[in-house]
């Protein structure tokens, strides 16, 4: 059935994302990486819209302007990471170690 | 009838003028003297009505004779005050046979539930009475009149606790309107005498106010109708004596003087609370005093109940009416002001005892078993006190103790009279002696205002005849009266005790024969007449010996005197003996007739007839006495006998123990005291330093001890143990915990999707 491999493709960029949130160093790949989760989302939400009817596609219109902004902060708060540290290697962010 | 059942007013009179003179004295222009002699002069007159409504009450007798009217003299008791009065009216509202309630429960002995109380009024006569006396009695009293007294008593609540309703309330009758009378008439005199003798003291306000207190409590007790109440007034008059001896506080001797008063009594006061509440359990729960008195007439009271009772109240009256041995106080109660002592001396303190056994006669009478005996405890102590008190006046400088010693002696033929069952002759005495000792004390007051506040009559005094005429002739007629001259009132009171004593050969119906009592009698009247000679001399005879011009009182101190010596002179017509044929029947024995109570309440005592030759034998003892003492100082006759003491070792041993006044003082001081506060004290505080000391330090170190073990064992290794262990478990557990916190965020996000991941599939095996 169509709604299985949807379902699947969505699972998988769900994964890699996930995936590189974990493991990339680098935090604009983070940044990246977060939005395949987020798409993969979008993904779900898109195809249970058209399975079941017509208004989840709102919630993905209204991810998609979240997600823009959630880049806008997030490249925001790199750089002034970088500036601050001159890297942007999230291994090195271990202030909050207790 | 509404004098009687409102007698209260009498004593709230002065109770408020109390109140009165301390809140708003200070404010009067007389500072408050005014407030009292308004008021105390209220209440004498209000007394004088009573009085002579009693006396109208009494003449009128409807009841008429009998058994029936013995019945019909509780008719006037509040049957809420006395249980007896309560079943007498229950027998009067056709109730017959109320043995069941009253009678059944009690021993056979007790007749007033059988037939009656009105019937049950015969038995006095036929049963407690000796066997002699009784025909007496009868033979006497049937003669020309048997009027049933009747007492009025009324009450209210007081309190109640459980069922034991204590009741406050007043007994009118004959004997204790006498003492209103008494004690409102010399309290006034008092009064007015005391503007002039405390004039410009510096506690002159708190003075009157004490002045009217004490009225207060002495007509508070006199009229008292349970013996709970009669507490309460001895207590009161008590402390107001306390207070008034003490009133120059300043001076060291006179607070002890208080103090030695208050204390002293206190002795007596603890055979008071004793004997009330020893009678009041075998009245059966009762403190009613006309309870009291009917059961014990009746012979409803074990006599064994009776005599410990008595005994110990006997105790209660050494204390109060300065009886031997407790009579030191006395003496030094003379350091109060004078009129004081007069007012303690003629009417309110030392009364206070000797109106109690009057009061509660049938409970003296029968435990002492008056009647028959020829010796008893009461009539012992009495005579004793007479006598020795007279012979310690001999030796005393200051003339206020020559008076007091005097009062002592006379309070002891008080004593005697009552303990030998010459009660009527006893209260004739009160009544007389409070006259002309009242104004031989006034007269010392005089005396000593004239010469710079002396008491001192050997070194201070002496030659005042000429300057104070009006001082000098009081004094010589009240001197006279006490001496027992005829035709003065102490020798007709004086005679009917010594005829009371039945001992004298020829006297006609006494009581019982006490020899003994007679001869001590007839030895202090002797005494009495030469010590009061011997004051005469010292005080107005011979040449001044003090400072400064003596002068004449002011009218304010001479005026009492003059009423007192004219009453002391004259009283004696309220009891000439019945013996005297020759007067209307109306002039004969008036003050036994309407003082003496007849009735179930009061024993059927007998009276002593009038011997002509004992009367010649005690106004020749008195004669004698003057005569004696008039040769040795005033003609200086006995010459051998002057300074006798001073030559003689015999003498001298003697008048020693005179000084020493028996040494009472010093037993209690050195012996009594010098025990108490040396052996007995250091006992006890050995036994307080190792005993009570030891068991408080072994319970101490036991509890340390126990403290510790528990510090140690308990509170360091459990308590401590579980706190800590809490503390290092959570701080362990925190440090394992610390070793997930890396501070690396993807670390962070890794867990949190494993943990997701994790939920997830318990999720799916769950619902799935």
């Amino acid at each position: 059935m169509l709604l299985n491999q949807f379902l699947l493709l969505s699972a998988i960029l769900f994964s890699i994302g996930v995936y590189g949130v974990i493991v990339r160093k680098n935090g604009v790949l983070v940044l990246m990486s977060i939005e395949l989760v987020l798409n993969a989302v979008n993904i779900n939400l898109i195809v249970f819209s058209t399975y079941w009817g017509n208004s989840g596609q709102v919630f993905a219109l209204f991810t998609i302007a979240i997600a823009a902004a959630e880049v806008g902060v997030g490249l925001a708060i790199v750089l002034l990471i970088y500036r601050n540290q001159r890297s942007v290697d999230i291994d090195e962010l271990n202030e909050l170690k207790g | 009838m509404w004098f009687f059942t409102h007698v209260w007013i009498i004593p709230a009179l002065m109770a408020l003028s109390f109140l009165l003179i301390l809140f708003f004295g200070k404010k009067m222009p007389k500072k408050g003297a005014e407030i009292g002699i308004v008021f105390v002069g209220a209440a004498f007159v209000l007394s004088l009505l009573t009085a002579g409504n009693w006396i109208a009450w009494s003449n009128d007798n409807p009841e008429g004779h009998g058994p029936a009217a013995e019945g019909a003299a509780l008719a006037n008791v509040d049957p809420s005050c006395s249980s007896v009065a309560a079943e007498a009216a229950a027998v009067g509202d056709g109730v017959e046979h109320v043995d069941a309630k009253s009678g059944g429960g009690k021993s056979g002995e007790k007749h007033t539930g059988k037939e009656g109380a009105a019937a049950s009024a015969t038995t006095p006569l036929g049963e407690s009475a000796a066997p002699g006396a009784t025909s007496a009695a009868a033979a006497e009293k049937g003669g020309h009149e048997e009027v049933v007294t009747r007492p009025v008593v009324s009450c209210i609540n007081w309190f109640q606790n459980g069922d034991q309703t204590i009741s406050i309330g007043t007994l009118v009758d004959g004997q204790s309107v006498l003492l209103l009378v008494v004690v409102t008439l010399i309290s006034l005199l008092v009064h007015v005498f005391s503007t002039d003798y405390v004039h410009g003291d510096r506690r002159y306000t708190h003075y009157f106010a004490f002045l009217s207190l004490f009225t207060a409590s002495m007509l508070f007790f006199v009229l008292s109708e349970n013996t709970l109440q009669m507490i309460v007034g001895w207590e009161l008059v008590g402390v107001c004596s306390f207070a008034l001896i003490g009133h120059w506080w300043e001076e060291k001797p006179n607070s002890d003087a208080a103090l030695k008063a208050f204390l002293t009594n206190r002795v007596g006061d603890i055979g008071l609370l004793v004997g009330v509440i020893v009678l009041y359990f075998a009245a059966g729960k009762s403190f009613s005093i006309m309870d009291l008195n009917i059961l014990a007439n009746e012979g409803g009271i074990s006599h064994t109940l009776l005599l410990i009772g008595s005994l110990c109240l006997i105790t209660a009256v050494m204390s109060k009416s300065g009886q031997f041995i407790l009579h030191t106080w006395l003496p030094d109660a003379m350091a109060g002001p004078t009129p004081v002592s007069a007012l303690i001396h003629a009417a309110t303190m030392v009364v206070a005892g000797v109106y109690m056994v009057a009061r509660l006669y049938p409970v003296f009478f029968e435990g002492l078993s008056i009647s028959g005996s020829s010796v008893n405890a009461l009539s012992m102590i009495g005579a004793i006190t007479a006598l020795f008190g007279a012979l310690l006046a001999f030796v005393q400088k200051d003339i206020k103790k020559v008076l007091a010693y005097s009062t002592v002696s006379q309070l002891g033929f008080m004593i005697t009279a009552l303990g030998v069952g010459a009660w009527t002759a006893a209260l004739f005495h009160l009544f007389t002696h409070a006259f002309f000792k009242a104004c031989l004390f006034l007269g010392a007051g005089s005396l000593s205002h004239a010469s710079h506040h002396s008491f001192n009559m050997v070194d201070d005094m002496g030659g005042l005849r000429k300057v104070m005429p009006k001082t000098f002739w009081t004094f010589l007629v009240a001197t006279a009266a006490l001496a027992g001259v005829f035709p003065l009132s102490g020798f007709w009171s004086k005679d009917e005790i010594l005829a009371g004593t039945g001992s004298f050969p020829g006297t006609q119906g006494a009581n019982g024969e006490y020899h003994v009592m007679l001869v001590m009698l007839l030895l202090a009247a002797f005494c009495t007449a030469a010590y009061m000679t011997r004051t005469i001399w010292y005080a107005f005879y011979g040449e001044y010996r003090g400072h400064g011009t003596p002068h004449e009182s002011g009218p304010r101190i001479t005026t009492p005197l003059i009423i007192l010596a004219s009453l002391g002179a004259v009283a004696g017509i309220a009891n000439l003996p019945a013996a005297f044929n020759f007067l209307p029947e109306g002039a004969q024995t008036r003050f036994e007739h309407y003082v003496e109570p007849v009735g179930l309440y009061f024993p059927a005592i007998t009276h002593a007839g009038f011997n002509p030759l004992l009367a010649v034998v005690s106004v020749v003892v008195g004669l004698l006495g003057i005569g004696l003492t008039y040769l040795y100082f005033f003609k200086n006759a006995f010459a051998g006998l002057h300074d006798l003491s001073e030559r003689n070792k015999i003498a001298a041993f003697f008048k020693n123990i005179l000084v020493n006044k028996y040494y009472f003082d010093w037993l209690y001081t050195t012996v009594i005291v010098g025990f108490v506060k040396g052996p007995l004290a250091r006992a006890a505080n050995w036994f307080s330093a190792n005993v009570i000391d030891g068991t408080v330090n072994l319970v101490g170190k036991t509890a340390v001890g126990s403290g510790n073990w528990v510090y140690k064992n308990v509170d360091q290794k459990v308590v401590d143990g579980a706190v800590n262990g809490a503390g290092s478990s959570a701080s362990g557990l925190g440090a394992m915990l610390r070793l997930t916190q890396t501070g690396r965020i993807q670390q962070y996000t890794a867990l949190f999707f494993a943990a997701v991941a994790i939920l997830a599939g318990v999720l799916v095996v769950v619902i799935g």
